[in-house]
């Protein structure tokens, strides 16, 4: 049986900087500090109702990461049954580091890119606290 | 209904899981930023399925064009569910068939091969923008 990992789903909204925040700091968990704990999955995938995806959802613990008070990614997530574990929104987030001004939505500026940086540090940490109770 | 201001609305699949959903992503953000600034705006599909309101309301009444990474087409048919089917579809992995040469390797990062990439999903969605605009002039 394959072993559970953590999804992490980012809303990737496209409208303003802070979705990509979301979606650069879910790379830097699954691609580079957690790549054996953690994935993703397409959240529109999911939303369309998806079986593999739902699945996916259903059987693992999902961290959402939201870029907007919206909260999207947490609200399909709710909505396709899944294990939601954590929620991060970007905006929260901000608030505290008010200092980074992330700007750009191809490309992220470095204050942006210093904002995902904090942000994928926060999952991670909330990644090595859900595993061990799951096992 | 009036199309008068001339606008058409892009919806992205933004797929998380593949590179192809990074590559629709930006090339729909080149469109907007770059090549049809004035004719386009995008919606946010995760907003659009969730339920937004004036996402759907938009997509009901303006032309829209669903860019979507793989042949699973979630763009095409979350629009298609919630407000009317697009007027077109641009696929990147069907884009990506015309040149081979240009290799998609990353999710997060873009190279030069992967950003050119995206310029030329990019121009196939602003020739879909002149077409549809071009029609809707006629009427």
């Amino acid at each position: 049986m394959e072993n559970r990992k953590v999804v992490v789903v980012p809303c990737s909204g496209i409208g303003k900087s802070l979705g990509t925040v979301g979606r650069v700091a879910t790379y830097k968990v699954i691609e580079r500090m957690k790549p054996e704990k953690t994935r993703t999955v397409c959240l529109a995938l999911l939303t369309m109702g998806d079986d593999d995806a739902l699945r996916l959802v259903r059987k693992n613990p999902c961290i959402t990461i939201d870029g907007c008070p919206a909260q999207c990614s947490k609200k399909n997530i709710e909505a396709s049954k899944g294990k939601l574990a954590h929620n991060i929104v970007v905006t929260d987030v901000l608030r505290k580091n008010r200092s980074l001004k992330p700007e750009g939505v191809i490309e992220l500026n470095d204050q942006g890119d210093k904002l995902a940086e904090i942000i994928a540090g926060m999952v991670s940490e909330r990644v090595d606290e859900i595993l061990p109770k799951e096992k | 209904m009036t199309l008068a201001t001339g606008k058409v609305g892009i919806i992205c699949c933004s797929g998380e899981d593949f590179a192809e959903g990074t590559i629709s992503r930006v090339a729909t953000r080149l469109v907007l930023e770059k090549l049809r600034p004035d004719q386009t705006v995008t919606l946010c599909l995760p907003l659009f399925l969730a339920g937004g309101e004036d996402e759907r309301a938009f997509a009901r009444v303006f032309p829209t064009i669903a860019v979507d990474g793989c042949g699973k087409k979630c763009a095409e048919a979350g629009t298609k569910k919630f407000s009317g089917k697009p007027v077109a579809t641009v696929l990147v992995s069907e884009v990506m068939k015309k040149y081979p040469h240009l290799k998609v390797r990353s999710r997060e990062i873009l190279e030069p091969q992967e950003m050119e990439l995206a310029t030329k999903v990019a121009e196939e969605i602003a020739k879909k923008v002149d077409e549809i605009l071009c029609k809707t002039a006629k009427k």
